[in-house]
């Protein structure tokens, strides 16, 4: 669940993200608290908190005084679209780099892709 | 921020060993610390110091602002559980639990039978006939229960099992997270307690190599694995401090952050990169240090 080489408050903040733009997490509901992210991932709370700022200072949770966080309305929307953004780079490019090494250009590539994406969804109706 | 522990040009000497060498350092309010180093490195004698129960050679030191020789407004507000704490020979768990209960001001009865639940501690069996896991049970339970301002654990795991061990740090983190307080935590099983500390201080030879916060010692330093003439060229000009090779394959550990730019740079040689664990990094930074002049490493740290 944690891994080594990232600041591990940001992968406190990429969980409460994932959980957003997953569905799990919806816009208005009250996040995890500073002591239970520190409690379930066995982190310092400090961590745990520096996490929540992080996302409090992207808009994508508010603070509710005396209650705690919550998700901010248009969170999932600023979420996917930061998302999208960064698909390309992510994902795209490891992803074309690695077909370079072993011969396949982009054609290949998305033949690919149709067809893999096809399987699954056959795949899902079977 | 506050500091409650002030340590300045500190130094202990042995006879012909110096266990503390000018060593300086705060320890920060509310604030849990990994103290951590090889052994013999002087954590032990720092602690010791600090709660007065050791003399520096010279030096100072200050607890809450102020001398913690023979006084007992700063000594009620630390707890040392050592490692090989003496009990009288007739003494059962429920007499130590009970003496630290009048010791400490903030002591929490409730919370101190849970623990005892928690790690399955008798009571009423001599201290001298409990198991090594039991006797550090007795040492855990009254370091935390007592909710001293500062708490220092000098390896209280010993023979606690791996469940215990996750008890303890889960009921100390919980009870941090209602009550902050400041932890010294000395261990040896750095893994166990990466994500629990806040701030690293590290103490190697006597003088302290790494005092900082436990999320800049994650990116303090990468592993580049490769063809060894391509890492070579990777690595020349930074200071590396382990390499390893297998056939043409090298693996080298150099310190400092790979900004984007350098991962890149990486990447597009062909070269893997690794990160490296806070007890890998600490494990080879003592390494490091251990072949080095003493003045260069200070350098190096400073």
């Amino acid at each position: 669940m944690i891994e080594e080489g990232k600041p591990l408050f940001v992968q406190i903040a990429e969980h409460i993200e994932d959980s957003i733009v997953d569905g799990s997490l919806t816009e208005q509901a009250q996040a995890p608290s500073t002591n239970e992210l520190a409690a379930f991932y066995r982190i310092n709370p400090a961590t745990a908190a520096k996490g929540v700022a992080m996302l409090a200072d992207k808009g994508v949770l508010h603070k509710r005084r005396g209650i705690g966080m919550f998700v901010a309305e248009g969170a999932r929307d600023l979420l996917l679209g930061e998302r999208r953004s960064a698909f390309a780079d992510r994902f795209v490019a490891p992803l074309l780099a690695e077909a370079r090494r072993i011969g396949l250009d982009a054609e290949d590539l998305a033949a690919l892709i149709r067809e893999r994406s096809t399987q699954s969804t056959t795949g899902r109706e079977s | 921020m506050t500091a409650v522990i002030e340590v300045r040009n500190l130094t202990k000497r042995y006879k012909d060993k110096k266990a503390l060498d000018d060593v300086t350092f705060d320890v920060r309010k509310d604030t849990i610390y990994g103290f951590l180093g090889r052994n013999g490195a002087g954590k032990t004698t720092a602690m010791s110091i600090i709660t007065a129960q050791n003399f520096p050679t010279s030096g100072s030191v200050r607890v809450f602002d102020e001398e913690p020789y023979e006084n007992a407004r700063v000594l009620s507000r630390m707890c040392f559980v050592r490692e090989s704490q003496k009990y009288p020979d007739d003494a059962h768990p429920r007499h130590a639990l009970a003496a630290a209960r009048l010791f400490f001001p903030n002591w929490d009865q409730e919370l101190a039978e849970r623990l005892v639940d928690d790690f399955q501690l008798p009571l009423r069996t001599p201290i001298k006939k409990l198991s090594r896991g039991q006797l550090s049970a007795v040492g855990v339970i009254i370091g935390i229960a007592s909710r001293a301002e500062i708490t220092f654990f000098d390896e209280p795991y010993l023979g606690l099992d791996a469940v215990a061990r996750q008890i303890f740090y889960d009921r100390l983190l919980a009870d941090y997270a209602e009550h902050p307080r400041t932890v010294m935590l000395s261990s040896h099983l750095i893994d166990e307690v990466a994500n629990l500390i806040e701030r690293v201080l590290v103490i190697d030879r006597g003088r302290i190599i790494m005092d900082q916060s436990t999320d800049e010692t994650r990116d303090a330093a990468a592993t580049v694995v490769g063809p060894s003439a391509a890492v070579d060229d990777f690595v020349r000009g930074r200071e590396v401090i382990h390499r390893e090779s297998l056939g043409r394959v090298a693996s080298v550990t150099v310190l400092g952050a790979l900004g984007a730019a350098e991962r890149a740079e990486v990447e597009a040689a062909g070269l893997d990169l690794a990160p490296v664990s806070l007890q890998q990094l600490i494990v080879r930074r003592t390494q490091h240090a251990a072949g080095q002049p003493v003045s260069q490493t200070q350098e190096v740290h400073r």
